[in-house]
């Protein structure tokens, strides 16, 4: 078990005094590779910002380890595209430099090297319109990456990718954690990408269930998190989510597994 | 040659060229963080606060940049404060604190004859009403404000770009705004006596839409907006002269023409990019 880089105890937010988290208890420790995955409007993207300290807890207490670094790629559809940017433009805009002094010649080279990393070192120069969904992932990714977080955020880095680009993703983010990253993400593809992950927490307005998928992923948690009856089939040794058909809500028996 | 030289004799026409292509700079170069955060009507709104502020300072006999350079930042911060607590719109606190100010000077005005002469160089820009040191305010101003985009254009460009991720990576995006607005006062207030209140936010905005048309990369934006901006102000002076029409009015015309032969010969792309019509399309 790593150092731990964030804990949240019982903390509650709320955007104009209505409450969106409740009483909300986990932690990010080093290393870690944690999926947060719930429905639409369950709070995940709030849970994201109050870790990374653009929102104020309404209640409870945030730990946060001191000079703790993050980087945070957004969702996509949040991407002003008309923006007048280059993929070179988009990445060093997030490394602090002096003032009235151009980048020093080895934070040219760390861009270059997070780039050619990502394998999109050939895209300096083009405008962040023109590239795939995947090459536009990877600049964002790459935006994060030259800060050298100690802890990667990621807002539905799955979200509104076809099925290629969602496995290059993961396949991305598989690579960087076996480096040594510690990253958490937020997703509501739950067979697409968080059963894929070493540690999944299910979140309705709560955490609903903390652990690996082979233990969270069960029916009786997803109904209480997606609040309809799912069913969890084993294909390959990987548990896979179904809809549940032909079964009431009240069937919390944990149907075929 | 001829053209070009004659009114270059009398000296209120060298200042109110020296101040107009120095304007149209300073709205080129401001006016580019304008057009990307969609401020247009910010610009627009302060132009008016500053006709207030202008018609205050005229009645209490202070200086027009102290009184209306007070005014229009204190205007930029209310509007930044009402709108930051989201329990109205931006465009609505621009709305209620401008209007109320604009509203302030057109009764001042009514009520005090002799401040009226001045008022109207405010509202609708005057190459008369340029002096030594209107040229000497808007190179000071213009100094400063070069000086803060070179040191703060990562945070500019980041705050502009991404509020969020830029807060989440050590950017006071909160401080940048108050920044950008206190600029753009500033700029407003500059500029105001030679472009005029009612057209300064076509000046903060038709310099830079047309850079944006011509380029996809904000570096490139950040030289040629100006650029624009100055070759606007300077060739509306000139066609103010020999047409006699208000310099303000004429220098607007300029940069629309401008925009609009830009606008003719960009590809769809980037007509797209300044509607912002591409901020929800399909993922590649």
């Amino acid at each position: 078990m790593g150092e731990t880089l964030v804990r949240f105890e019982h903390v509650g937010c709320s955007y104009g005094g209505v409450p969106v988290i409740d009483d909300v208890n986990f932690g990010v420790t080093e290393h870690d590779f944690v999926g947060i995955v719930g429905p639409s409007g369950s709070g995940k993207t709030t849970v994201l910002r109050a870790l990374v300290g653009t929102l104020d807890a309404s209640y409870g207490q945030i730990h946060r380890r001191p000079r703790l670094r993050f980087g945070f790629v957004p969702q996509v559809e949040a991407v002003d595209w008309s923006f007048p940017a280059t993929v070179r433009d988009v990445v060093t805009m997030s490394i602090e430099r002096p003032r009235f002094r151009r980048l020093d010649p080895t934070l040219v080279t760390r861009i270059d090297g997070v780039l050619d990393r990502l394998g999109i070192g050939g895209l300096s120069d083009r405008h962040i319109r023109d590239l795939s969904g995947g090459q536009q992932q990877r600049v964002f990714l790459a935006r994060a990456l030259v800060r050298e977080p100690d802890l990667l955020v990621l807002d539905e880095p799955a979200g509104g990718v076809d099925v290629a680009t969602r496995h290059e993703i993961l396949h991305l983010l598989a690579d960087l954690h076996l480096a040594g990253m510690s990253i958490v993400l937020t997703t509501h593809d739950i067979n697409g990408l968080a059963a894929h992950l070493p540690r999944l927490v299910c979140f309705n307005r709560t955490v609903v269930a903390d652990g690996p998928p082979e233990q969270v992923l069960h029916p009786y948690v997803l109904e209480r998190t997606y609040g309809a009856p799912m069913d969890v089939l084993q294909h390959g040794g990987m548990p896979v989510v179904l809809e549940s058909r032909g079964h009431g809500p009240h069937r919390l028996d944990g149907g075929a597994s | 040659m001829t053209a070009v030289l004659e009114p270059l004799q009398f000296g209120f026409f060298q200042r109110g060229l020296i101040v107009a292509t120095l304007a149209g700079a300073l709205c080129g170069l401001v006016g580019v963080y304008v057009v990307l955060r969609s401020m247009s009507y910010i610009g627009h709104g302060l132009s008016h606060a500053v006709f207030g502020g202008a018609a205050i300072s005229s009645v209490l006999g202070v200086s027009y940049f102290l009184g209306a350079g007070l005014w229009g930042v204190l205007a930029a911060l209310m509007i930044g404060r009402v709108s930051g607590r989201r329990v109205i719109g931006a465009d609505a606190a621009i709305g209620i604190v401008t209007t109320a100010s604009f509203a302030i000077g057109l009764a001042i005005q009514s009520r005090s004859g002799s401040v009226s002469r001045t008022l109207d160089t405010v509202l609708f820009g005057n190459v008369l009403g340029v002096f030594r040191r209107d040229v000497a305010a808007i190179v000071i101003v213009g100094s400063v404000v070069v000086a803060l985009v070179v040191a703060f254009r990562r945070e500019l460009m980041f705050a502009a770009f991404d509020p969020e991720v830029a807060e989440i990576s050590g950017v006071r995006v909160q401080w940048i705004d108050a920044m950008l607005m206190i600029v753009l006062s500033a700029t407003v207030l500059v500029s105001v006596r030679v472009i005029g209140a009612l057209l300064i936010s076509a000046m903060l905005v038709l310099p830079a839409a047309t850079s944006r048309l011509m380029t996809n990369s904000i570096g490139r934006m950040l030289w040629l907006s100006p650029l624009l901006g100055a070759a606007f102000g300077f060739v509306g002076m000139y066609a103010s002269w020999y047409a006699d029409v208000p310099s303000g009015a004429v220098i607007t015309i300029v940069g629309s023409t401008m925009f609009a032969i830009a606008y003719l010969a960009s590809d769809v792309t980037k007509r797209r990019a300044v509607a912002k019509l591409d901020d929800h399309r399909a993922i590649a």
